[in-house]
């Protein structure tokens, strides 16, 4: 027998060059084109959404500073062996004189003092003072003379956080963000009790997001069913209503809100009025997380309401019909039937909602008081206010991941398949 | 089925219905359903045939009148009290279920134990040829399985009776040709009385025990299907139902149960069955197989014409021919392809003649 197996013989076209590389191909041009025609958008979110994350996650660990600018004393400090419990050596107290004289010269050796000061607090005044004792130092011996000119030179705590810090990458952006920094010897402790806030801040973040997306699916349920049900010219005209909040300036619906709640507002003013409030007693419904979570509601239900209605308009109203015709009562048949397939709905409306409450900004800025107030309005502070970006992105970059995080459990748990935004 | 229910297991009573109460989509229905029977609403769309359907089912209120089910008057009786099986349109299985848990949605608002909802399940995937199936999703079936799906659900909580809405309006035509008598031998097995609503007149005859023809709100005529087709009571269930040859003319005599009507000046013998008398407009429908071609004057047939043949179309089993006569060019004969039929051309003239019996003069 002399059967032998034939290599799979490779089609070819009719002038003979292989079938594949031949479709490839024809193919090609039509890849080119389609690629072309996403190039400005890929382009556009390249250079406004990828490059900026890169920029802010190098920023929250970026350290270069201290080691720029000090750049005599830093290489000097790595030969020191800090656990000793000893000070530095002279060359490293002459080459800080050079340093903290040459940075003051340039203007930088107040940043150097301010970054350090978000690290232990006082340096950023060791550095302020510094510079004009040190112009009287021109000789030897640099050790007594520095340590008199600022008795903070002769703490061993200090050297160690220069030498720590002129480090070209830190931890301590994240440490700082999650309550947490470094002890003199590197080790990681908790941070004082009053400078905890940020592990609270994002509990408080998450919890207040998730209430007010569970009060938006409570609102924009029924609405979304009524929409969905009644007839298209009446439904069209109350899907205005819904939308008419997206039209108007989220500055004016979020301040209407502080009309309405504040103190002598028309909420407070009808409960006295009426007698339910004494008028000493007028309820604080603003500037607290009252206020957030009320204005928040009203601010993202439309983005509820729409993936609910485009999910229920699918649905058609003979599902309804086939349970009751099967014997369950309007309830029963609700509850088994219809709800199970709002379910795309309520996952995306819900992830919809969540996330973006999860970073907003605006309203909790203007009624969240000191209470209300979330995350990113800390982000905010720390990047016009305090001017500590490293701690900013490393915030930012934090509320991502937990982002992220929550959107895997979500894949996990609901399935991101069967979620339908619109 | 207790004796002291009367035979009826459905009874419309005067009933009507309006939507906009401007114009009634339901005008004056009185029907009655017999127990065990297989009764068919058949109609055009908007004739009034699902309104009625979901009266009887409860999604929508009768404007006037009264439905009795079991001799038990329902109009307010919410649908899922009713305790009637329904197959909608488009099926209506449950998405989100298995098939096994579609055919337990019924069983388990009833509060059934679980075992008896397994056996009955099993039952019902068995009655329908679909037991590997229980554990698939709908989607994941085919059109005329999901189909089956629906008429086991309907049935697997053993209803008196079932209504059945276009149900298989959806599949294409061999399918629904078998579907047809998949559903009629459940019928006859089960013993259960159904309500089929359809705009198929074929699905209707192959079917039903009764069907009534339904159009402008108004059940046109109410039969068993060879009646419906032999003896078409008016104009409209003629031409509804099966093909036919309309003939416009006018009464000049009538005597007994036969009349003559002159039909652009040829007086045709024809069957008095729904016309005004004498002097009025009347339409004669003859179906198209009860002519007979190539017929001599020799008394044999009472109507005797000269035609035209207009067009000949070869169909395998019989020839349509379209031929000319008393001044309709849309006259058609079907020609059984029998051994030594006539063989015609387009142009040539022979006489068809008809028996008066066959022709049957309705109204204008």
């Amino acid at each position: 027998m002399a059967s032998v197996t034939a290599a799979p013989e490779v089609m070819v076209t009719a002038d003979g060059t292989p079938l594949k590389v031949s479709l490839h191909r024809a193919l090609r041009r039509n890849k080119i084109r389609a690629f072309l025609l996403v190039l400005p958008l890929l382009a556009f979110l390249g250079f406004t959404f990828l490059w900026p994350i890169g920029v802010m996650m190098f920023r929250s660990v970026e350290n270069s500073l201290v080691s720029t600018v000090m750049y005599r004393t830093v290489p000097l400090l790595a030969q020191w062996d800090e656990t000793t419990g000893d000070l530095p050596d002279e060359a490293v107290f002459e080459a800080l004189v050079q340093d903290v004289t040459e940075g003051f010269k340039n203007r930088t050796i107040g940043k150097v003092g301010t970054r350090l000061n978000y690290e232990e607090p006082g340096m950023s005044s060791i550095f302020r003072t510094s510079p004009k004792k040190f112009k009287k130092i021109t000789e030897g011996p640099y050790k007594e003379k520095v340590i008199e000119a600022h008795k903070g030179w002769g703490d061993v705590d200090k050297w160690r956080l220069i030498k720590r810090e002129g480090r070209p990458f830190t931890s301590s952006y994240y440490l700082a963000a999650i309550d947490r920094k470094l002890d003199n010897l590197g080790s990681i402790t908790s941070q004082p009790a009053e400078r905890q806030i940020y592990v609270k801040l994002f509990i408080r973040t998450l919890w207040m997001s998730a209430l007010i997306t569970g009060l938006c699916l409570l609102l924009g349920f029924p609405i979304s069913f009524l929409l969905a049900t009644l007839p298209t010219k009446t439904s069209n005209l109350l899907m205005i209503l819904v939308l008419l909040p997206f039209w108007t300036s989220l500055l004016v619906r979020t301040t209407s809100w502080i009309a309405i709640l504040q103190q002598h507002g028309v909420i407070n003013d009808i409960l006295v009025a009426i007698g339910l409030v004494s008028d000493d007693a007028r309820l604080g419904m603003i500037h607290n997380q009252i206020g957030t979570v009320v204005a928040m509601t009203h601010i993202l239900l439309p983005f509820m309401v729409l993936p609910l209605y485009s999910v229920m308009k699918t649905i058609p109203p003979s599902y309804m019909r086939a349970a009751r015709s099967l014997g369950a009562n309007p309830a029963l048949a609700f509850w088994r039937v219809y709800m199970p397939q709002t379910v795309p709905g309520i996952g995306a409306g819900g992830i919809l909602v969540f996330i973006i409450a999860i970073g907003y900004y605006i309203t909790p800025a203007l009624v969240g008081g000191t209470k209300g107030t979330l995350i990113s309005n800390f982000i905010d502070y720390h990047m016009r206010v305090s001017l500590n970006w490293g701690l900013a992105a490393a915030l930012g970059i934090i509320l991502l991941g937990l982002i992220l995080f929550l959107y895997i459990i979500y894949d996990r748990v609901v399935g991101i398949d069967n979620m339908k935004l619109g | 089925m207790s004796s002291e229910h009367s035979d009826y297991i459905v009874r419309f009573e005067e009933v009507q219905k309006s939507y906009d109460g401007v114009q009634l989509v339901v005008k004056n229905l009185n029907l009655d359903v017999s127990r065990g029977e297989f009764l068919t609403m058949l109609g055009p769309s908007g004739s009034g045939k699902t309104t009625c359907l979901m009266m009887l089912a409860g999604f929508e209120t009768a404007t006037h009148g009264e439905i009795y089910l079991d001799d038990v008057p329902i109009n307010n009786v919410p649908p899922h009290k009713r305790g009637i099986g329904m197959v909608f349109q488009n099926y209506a299985l449950f998405p989100h279920m298995t098939v096994a848990e579609n055919l337990a949605f019924p069983l388990e608002v009833r509060n059934l134990g679980k075992s008896e909802i397994e056996a009955k399940v099993q039952r019902a995937l068995d009655m329908v040829r679909l037991s590997e199936f229980g554990n698939r999703r709908p989607a994941q079936l085919s059109g005329g399985q999901q189909q089956r799906v629906a008429v086991a659900r309907s049935l697997v909580f053993e209803p008196d009776l079932v209504l059945m809405d276009e149900p298989l309006g959806a599949l294409d035509k061999n399918l629904r040709e078998e579907m047809q008598y998949e559903i009629k031998h459940i019928h006859e097995n089960l013993g259960v009385s159904m309500v089929y609503v359809t705009h198929d007149q074929s699905e209707a005859l192959t079917m039903s025990n009764r069907i009534a023809v339904f159009d402008d709100g108004i059940i046109q005529q109410l039969s068993t299907p060879d009646d419906l087709y032999e003896r078409p009571m008016n104009a409209f269930v003629a031409s509804f139902i099966g093909e036919n040859n309309k003939l416009n003319g006018r009464v000049v005599e009538s005597n007994g149960e036969l009349c003559t009507v002159e039909v652009d000046g040829a007086p045709i013998k024809a069957l008095s069955v729904n016309h005004g008398g004498v002097g009025q407009g009347t339409t004669l429908s003859l179906r198209p197989e009860r002519v007979t071609v190539g017929v001599e004057d020799d008394g044999s047939f009472p109507n005797v014409f000269s035609a035209k043949t207009e067009e000949i179309i070869y169909l395998g089993d019989h020839v349509r021919t379209r031929f000319s006569v008393c001044g309709h060019d849309d006259f058609i004969v079907k020609m059984p392809n029998a051994a030594g039929h006539i063989v015609l051309n387009e142009g040539e003239s022979i006489k068809v003649g008809w028996h008066a019996e066959d022709c049957r003069a309705l109204d204008a």
